[in-house]
């Protein structure tokens, strides 16, 4: 679990360009939108589309996102139990 | 006015089609993509052959669909608006596209550097060709000619431009509208924003899945009024007020209270003279995402209060056109107008929880002196016209 | 008809043009087929989190808006224009590439967005909070001048008294294989000051950004004044003197009276007679100056030229890199720009000193 969330922590900062913000920088529990890293709603789209390609995972709807990109907590733990890849 | 659509081949055929309740969505045949079973689109059923064929031009000649979805459009508006010689007068042309050679660009992206056979388009990528090519088929000569590109206002602001031109003195005529074909760039663009519907739209309904993609294009002609008496020319309709203005809100999304739609609704109002109890009828951009009809919606509520105007969206007939959505809605606007009947906004169930607007969902008639259409896009840019009987 | 002015300037362009206070004092030479902008330190003006998605267009359009806008020392406008020929086609190079070579799949918005061709303006107006007139002018090398006349009959008509206009164009590969592929863009490189006798066909490419405030007051920062500007979607080399003429006269202006004519020449021996054709005949006797070998050709080049005209209208000054001929005037007062793109899209733009 903590090498996904590591691995997470990589792929974000990768995908999202957040060229500024270091692995160590983000806690496992910090909000990854609003106040803690700032992402938006076009950050949780590159996030859906993330899930399906790395991890097999499929949502249908953007609202969907919002509980499981709480933080890299919830996000590591819906793909352990969700992931088909 | 010219226009062709999913659901007609000229502003007739787009009415009859409208009041007898015959939508043009279905799914795709004209571009093989693979989620073909997961959309539906609003397709114009001519072939690119037959528009050629249509418009008198070789086959071989390197025309991009907007160009010559335009070109019919245009060429009709000239017609329909008695044009004997398009040059006897200062005349301009403002369209309004997005996608303009993008079709040909995606079909040829890799093949140019394989053979020569498609190098024709390869400068019908940028925007401004498909218009050029439209003004040369209209032989348009030493004219303001240009390209407005504000994605799904584009054609609205067009025709807020060249009425404004007008009254400037700029110009005496000027053909005013926008084109956009269907393709792959567009429909995986809006797929990955998840708001393409896998069904029949359903604008302004509690349980919309978000957009159908269409293809349109449409013009209309207008002409100063100096020009219309030297003439003594009938006039459909006049463009009464426009406004256009900023959600600044985010890049795709419109905000929550609908700041932008607001704005321009009250610019329009004003250049127009006209109280908001003046509207009869307006023809909303209603695109049925989640986003946009309550943005919409909730900016109608601020402008009306507890007197919204009849309202529908005609996007369950034709889909979502983007640049050209403007320009068929400026000629549904003036139909209506023309007929006194309000279009009906088809598959509308269920009011959404947020308020109570309720579409007009069967056809009304009624006797309409002014009809306002929105048109909002991407940028946050938001813009409407209003269009009356009477000067 | 009320006077309209630029107030203020920004540009980045293939020369150092980000720093007001200097003006072609260090020309950058290229030997090329296609020449990029000189970056300026987007650090300093754009913060990382709202940097992280932009495309270089937007960039360099940020870069130069906010030059411009701090020139006037004004925090918003009432309106923002801005004329591209292309968008920011970066982005839409690596979308369209990404549909084909993934199939349609694992697509992701971000591409998509900074396609839309108003972009720029779009974001622009969401850094400054402009709720105003947005509009994007989006026709080849008379995007910016549309967006000009945009400009200047809104502030005519008191719609507005503050507006943010400038054009942008990026550089990038596909594009630039694929025009040379026909011809558009040249073959073989070129070194920049030879340009004008390269002798063959084609440009030399380029890309850049330039934004102006325009007002129908004068502010201190002030730099020159639009008088008129006209667009023809044709117009044939024969017909080019009558219309210049024509266009002159509708602002009381004698040919004879421009102090300097500021020529789109691109070293493309199939399209340059256009210019020659007033070089030789109408403006055989006044000073003349070119460009496009500082910047390169692009569709929104001419944002350059009218920096360009600006720059030399408030200094007073002529820079020898851009001299056509050996004319010159004591003071400079009025300056006509006048360029097209392969036979198409011309336009004509007056400026005064004032």
């Amino acid at each position: 679990m903590s090498e996904l969330k590591q691995e997470l922590k990589e792929k974000i900062i990768e995908q999202l360009n957040l060229e500024d913000i270091s692995v160590d920088e983000i806690a496992n529990d910090d909000p990854l939108f609003g106040q803690g890293l700032g992402l938006d709603s076009i950050d949780a789209l590159e996030l859906i589309v993330m899930l399906d390609k790395d991890y097999g995972i499929k949502l249908a709807d953007p609202k969907e996102g919002r509980k499981i990109f709480e933080s890299i907590n919830t996000m590591a733990a819906y793909i352990t139990a969700n992931r088909t890849t | 006015m010219g226009v062709l659509s999913a659901i007609g081949n000229t502003p007739e055929d787009n009415h009859a089609s409208l009041i007898s309740e015959k939508a043009g969505i279905s799914r795709i045949t004209k571009i093989d993509t693979i989620h073909k079973n997961e959309i539906m689109v609003g397709e114009i059923k001519a072939t690119n052959a037959e528009l050629k064929q249509q418009l008198g031009l070789s086959l071989d000649l390197p025309f991009s669909r907007t160009a010559l979805l335009g070109a019919v459009a245009a060429a009709q508006a000239i017609k329909s608006a008695h044009v004997q010689d398009i040059n006897d007068c200062r005349t301009g042309l403002i369209s309004g596209t997005t996608v303009g050679g993008m079709d040909k660009s995606e079909q040829y992206y890799y093949d140019y550097f394989q053979n020569d056979r498609h190098w024709g388009h390869i400068n019908g990528l940028h925007a401004g060709d498909s218009t050029q090519k439209i003004a040369a088929y209209l032989g348009l000569e030493e004219s303001l000619v240009t390209t407005i590109s504000t994605a799904c206002s584009s054609a609205a602001n067009a025709i807020m431009l060249g009425t404004r031109m007008i009254k400037s003195g700029l110009l005496d005529r000027v053909i005013v509208g926008g084109s956009d074909c269907l393709c792959k760039f567009t429909i995986n663009g809006f797929k990955t924003l998840m708001i393409l519907s896998d069904t029949h739209n359903t604008p302004f309904d509690e349980n919309r899945k978000g957009l159908n993609l269409g293809e349109a294009a449409a013009y209309l002609v207008l002409e100063s009024e100096e020009i219309v008496k030297r003439r003594n020319k009938d006039v459909l309709a006049y463009v009464k007020g426009y406004g256009n203005a900023n959600d600044a809100f985010h890049q795709t999304a419109s905000s929550d209270d609908g700041d932008g739609a607001v704005l321009a609704m009250e610019k329009a109002l004003k250049v127009a003279g006209l109280n908001k109890n003046d509207i009869d009828y307006i023809n909303a951009h209603g695109t049925a995402t989640p986003n946009n009809d309550l943005s919409e919606g909730r900016a109608l509520l601020r402008i009306f209060g507890k007197n919204v105007p009849v309202f529908s969206s005609t996007k369950a007939f034709t889909g979502h056109t983007l640049a050209a959505a403007g320009g068929i809605e400026a000629v549904y606007s003036v139909l209506a107008l023309q007929h006194n009947v309000i279009y009906p906004n088809l598959n509308f169930e269920t009011p959404m929880k947020e308020f109570d607007l309720i579409p007009q969902t069967q056809l009304k008639e009624k006797k309409l002196r002014t009809v306002l259409s929105n048109s909002f896009g991407f940028g946050g840019n938001c813009s409407t016209l209003i269009f009356s009987k009477e000067a | 008809m009320k006077p309209i002015y630029i107030n203020s300037i920004g540009s980045v362009s293939a020369q150092k043009t980000y720093n007001n206070r200097e003006f072609l004092t260090d020309v950058v030479s290229y030997f090329d087929t296609e020449i990029r902008v000189i970056d300026p330190d987007y650090k300093q003006f754009i913060p990382p989190a709202a940097a992280r998605r932009m495309a270089k267009g937007i960039k360099m359009s940020t870069v130069s808006s906010q030059i411009a806008m701090t020139e006037a020392g004004l925090e918003n406008v009432d309106a923002i224009i801005v004329g591209t020929g292309l968008g920011c086609i970066g982005d839409s190079e690596k979308f369209v590439s990404a549909i084909i070579d993934n199939n349609e799949q694992f697509l992701t918005p971000t591409r998509f967005i900074q396609s839309s061709h108003n972009t720029v303006a779009g974001q622009i107006a969401l850094g400054i909070g402009c709720k105003g007139h947005n509009f994007t002018f989006v026709h080849s090398s008379i995007s910016f001048e549309s967006a000009l006349m945009d400009s200047k009959m809104m502030l005519e008509n008191n719609e507005a008294e503050n507006i943010l206009v400038g054009g942008v164009d990026e550089l990038v590969s596909h594009h630039i294989d694929t025009h040379k592929l026909i011809g558009h863009i040249k073959k073989e490189p070129v070194a920049t000051k030879d340009l004008l006798q390269s002798g063959t066909k084609g440009m030399i490419m380029g890309e850049g950004a330039s934004f102006f405030v325009l007002s129908n007051k004068k502010l201190p920062s002030c730099y020159a004044e639009l008088v008129a500007i006209s667009t023809y979607n044709t117009l044939s080399k024969e017909s080019l003197i009558a219309k210049v003429k024509s266009f002159l006269e509708e602002s009381k202006t004698l040919p004879e009276t421009i102090d300097l004519v500021i020529l789109g020449n691109n070293g493309d021996i199939e399209f340059d007679h256009y210019y020659d054709t007033l070089r030789n005949d109408l403006f055989k006797d006044t000073p003349q100056a070119y460009y496009k070998h500082l910047c390169g050709e692009f569709d929104t080049a001419s944002g350059f030229a009218f920096w360009l005209a600006n720059k030399i209208l408030k200094t007073q000054t002529v820079p020898e890199a851009v001299q056509l001929n050996q004319k010159s005037k004591p003071t400079t007062g009025t300056v006509l720009l006048y360029n097209q793109y392969r036979g198409e899209n011309h336009s004509l733009t007056l400026l005064r000193r004032c």
